[in-house]
């Protein structure tokens, strides 16, 4: 394992070039600009595999373990790739409350998948996420950048058959 | 003028008292004498640990006027609040902390390692626990057993992150790091590599704080138990100078007694065949280390040469600052030299066959176990050292087999490499290892005898220290530190070419090898380590040769077998090669 971390070879040059250009110009405190460099790293590559978190511990002098750490507290990075549709499934309080854990078992069996794997059909990534703000609407999911709340389980097949349906369109 | 800090008054359970503004709750009660459990709170100032994430929560107690719950540990006083320790309200939640922590937990204390050593356990029993009324989900790590070194159970941890702090802050190594968030948090390696894949150093201080057995020692008693039991075998054993200074502390005797004649006798006890003196080796070390310098100084070498006789520091050179890896000196450590002697020099002597013969060495370190396995000291098939053991797993071998170690009467070592001088005696405290080459070098360099051994100036307990020495018509400038994060801040003035310094010492432990990784806990009692490292400074003063080249064993060694320090076959035994490894 610890060679496929330090193979940097299965990144994109170019890609890993733009990057490196990006944190060279970054002034002074480099270390303190670590979510900076996260998201310009997942914006370039869709994801944070673990080689290139090693590549930017190391280029901001920082242990791979803190950047690992911070990498999978937040759930906007991921380490693997996602699915076209990424489903954030809100789990704070208020959500929770009002069966937050249903939605997202239904979710989970819809699109065949377990939390934070893209599914097989390179579709769906269903992520739990602490509360988004929309307590109001709970229980209330994400679908890439769209708000769906108030929602029933007969909802959630819906939502999903619309994906699909989107994506058979194309 | 001196600035008046604020005071603040308040009462804690009725009394009134007037502290400083800042202190915590917890220093308050302290100061009156009121004590309040805590459990992730660790706060070592002199060794430059300090835990107060304030995530436990057993250490609440009620402040009245809030009408609220609040962590002593981290809340600090204000003007006027009535805080209550002992009420139902508090006693109760903080029971309710401990309870919930416990009942996710093994709960095997019966087989654990740290049974009667774990800082859960006792507050458990402090608490008067005996029931835990919640049973929450086990955790299903895997056991981390890849290194040599270090065995780490997730499943154990109760993530205050002292060991993160420890690792972070003090050693600035970085291994371990809280992952993920919420329910599913571990404190784990990054991508949770095998520890044995990562750059940790083995230096063990994650141990020495971690308050359960989620951080432990690799166990090493079987092995020893099964060499013990083989007639076949030839078995050897050796004793690092700081284990006399701290193994009392697991008998009952006081931090800082000196032991050294009854830990000979025990390991007789246990067995041994021949028990030799790791000192012996220390003596060695700085002959050839001493050696080395005047090379360095005299040929226009890379200077400063710094001091190799921690295999922590070493490991944390190679993969931290690769570039500079013709500084650290190239010689042994003293427990390499004396494997490496034992199975050349002392089979020789008394015809022995070396693959008969199994070395173990008793050693206050975690890293000494991965030295041990490193590929340079294993050279054609034929290991330096077998197996090492720590001070703790001596006591627990001696107490397993029911030795009475109290009643023991002093001993003496083995002779052929048993003699030492007070030289090698303080190579188990920080600053130790250099005043000893520097009483040899003096004496190298000059020919003339240096009367006053007592280098005062590179004794103490600060992180960095720096003296210089008069030698003859040159002065000696000389750089000692201790913990990682200082020999960092070393390496990095070195590396940027602003380090005026001949030799620098460096150990990875806080005060040296008497706050190793394998010493018995401290508990964050940090006076123990001053009461050891006294006690080495008292076996120095106390022997009638107090430098290294003095010893009249090794001058017999070279005489009959290595002819003269640095020869081929000094070279060839003695040192060794460093290479550089991936930061990780
Ligand atoms: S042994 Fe030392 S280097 Fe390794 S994780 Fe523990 S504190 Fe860090
Ligand atoms: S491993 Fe030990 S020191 Fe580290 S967080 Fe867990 S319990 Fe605390
Ligand atoms: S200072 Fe001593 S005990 Fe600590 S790692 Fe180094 S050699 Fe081992
Ligand atoms: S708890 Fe779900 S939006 Fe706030
Ligand atoms: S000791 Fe205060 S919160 Fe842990």
């Amino acid at each position: 394992m610890k060679n496929k971390i330090l193979d940097l070879s299965t990144l994109d040059k170019e890609k890993l070039m733009a990057l490196s250009v990006y944190i060279e110009a970054l002034e002074e405190d480099k270390k303190e600009q670590l979510i900076h460099v996260l998201h310009k790293a997942q914006s370039l590559f869709g994801h944070l595999p673990q080689n290139l978190q090693w590549f930017i511990a190391r280029k901001l002098d920082l242990s791979s373990a803190h950047v690992n750490g911070v990498v999978t507290f937040y759930s906007f990075f991921n380490e693997e790739p996602t699915g076209k549709y990424v489903i954030s499934v809100c789990t704070g309080t208020a959500c929770f409350v009002k069966g937050a854990n249903k939605v997202l078992d239904r979710i989970l069996k819809l699109t065949k998948t377990t939390k934070n794997k893209m599914s097989e059909d390179g579709l769906f990534t269903i992520k739990d996420v602490r509360c988004i703000g929309a307590c109001g609407l709970a229980p209330v999911i994400t679908v890439n950048d769209k708000v769906y709340g108030n929602l029933k389980p007969s909802d959630v097949d819906k939502i999903i058959e619309q994906c699909r349906g989107e994506d058979y369109g194309h | 003028m001196k600035l008046i800090d604020k005071m603040i008054n308040l009462t804690i359970n009725g009394i009134e008292l007037n502290v400083e503004a800042g202190t915590t709750l917890l220093e308050a009660a302290e100061k009156i004498g009121i004590h309040i459990p805590t459990l992730c709170h660790l706060d070592l100032h002199d060794i430059g640990v300090i835990n107060k994430n304030a995530n436990c929560r057993v250490c609440m107690v009620e402040d009245e006027k809030r009408g609220r719950l609040v962590p002593s540990c981290a809340e600090k006083v204000i003007e006027g609040m009535r805080i209550q320790t002992d009420t139902l309200k508090a006693v109760m939640a903080r029971r309710t902390s401990l309870e919930l922590m416990l009942s996710n937990h093994p709960q095997d204390c019966l087989t654990c390692v740290k049974n009667l050593d774990c800082e859960l356990q006792s507050l458990a029993h402090e608490m008067n626990i005996k029931e835990i009324r919640y049973q929450g989900e086990k955790m299903n790590h895997p056991k981390d057993l890849t290194s040599k070194g270090i065995v780490k159970d997730s499943n154990k941890c109760i993530m205050c992150r002292r060991c993160v702090t420890m690792c972070d802050d003090v050693q600035t190594v970085g291994i371990l790091s809280p992952l993920k968030r919420g329910f599913d948090v571990v404190v784990a390696t990054a991508f949770h590599l095998d520890l044995a894949d990562t750059s940790c150093t083995y230096c063990g201080q994650c141990v020495s704080v971690c308050p359960t057995a989620a951080l432990a020692e690799m166990n090493d008693t079987p092995s020893v138990w099964r060499a013990l039991n083989n007639p076949k075998k030839h078995v050897i054993v050796q004793v690092a100078p700081a284990v006399r200074a701290a193994i009392g502390e697991e008998f009952g005797f006081e931090p800082g007694t000196i032991l050294t004649g009854k830990v000979v006798s025990s390991l007789r006890r246990l067995g041994f065949d021949q028990v030799f003196d790791t000192n012996f080796g220390a003596d060695l070390t700085i002959i050839e280390e001493a050696k080395e310098l005047i090379d360095r100084i005299q040929n226009n070498k890379p200077l400063p040469m710094l001091t190799s006789c921690c295999p922590a520091w070493v490991q944390f050179i190679e993969h931290q600052f690769p570039d500079l890896l013709d500084v650290p000196s190239s010689c042994k450590s003293p427990q390499q030299m004396v494997g490496a002697l034992t199975k050349t020099y002392y089979a020789e002597h008394n015809n022995i066959d070396p693959k008969d013969i199994i070395m173990v060495s008793v050693m206050p370190c975690v890293a000494k176990k991965a030295e041990a396995a490193r590929e340079e000291l294993n050279k054609d098939g034929l290991s330096e050292v077998d197996y090492v053991i720590t001070t703790r797993e001596l006591s627990r071998m001696l107490k397993e087999a029911a030795i009475d170690f109290r009643k023991l009467d002093d001993e003496p070592f083995d002779f052929l490499l048993g003699e030492s001088t007070g030289a090698a005696a303080i190579f188990g405290t920080t600053g130790g290892v250099i005043e000893a080459a520097t009483r040899t070098a003096y004496e190298m360099l000059t020919g003339k005898e240096l009367k006053d051994v007592n280098f005062k100036a590179m004794r103490g307990i600060e992180g960095i220290r720096e003296a210089t020495i008069q030698i003859g018509d040159m002065e000696l400038n000389i750089g000692i530190a201790h913990e990682l994060g200082n020999a960092r801040k070393l390496l990095e003035r070195i590396r940027e070419g602003k380090s005026n310094f001949h030799a620098i010492e460096i150990m990875a432990c806080p005060g040296g090898c008497i706050g190793g990784g394998g010493q018995p806990y401290h508990h964050g009692n940090i006076d123990i380590l001053k009461k050891r490292q006294e006690a080495l400074y008292t076996i120095d003063a106390s022997l009638p040769r107090r430098k290294s080249h003095e010893n009249p064993m090794v001058v017999k060694l070279y005489e009959n077998f290595l002819s003269e320090p640095a020869s081929p076959k000094a070279h060839d035994l003695l040192h060794t090669t460093y290479s550089p490894k991936e930061r990780i």
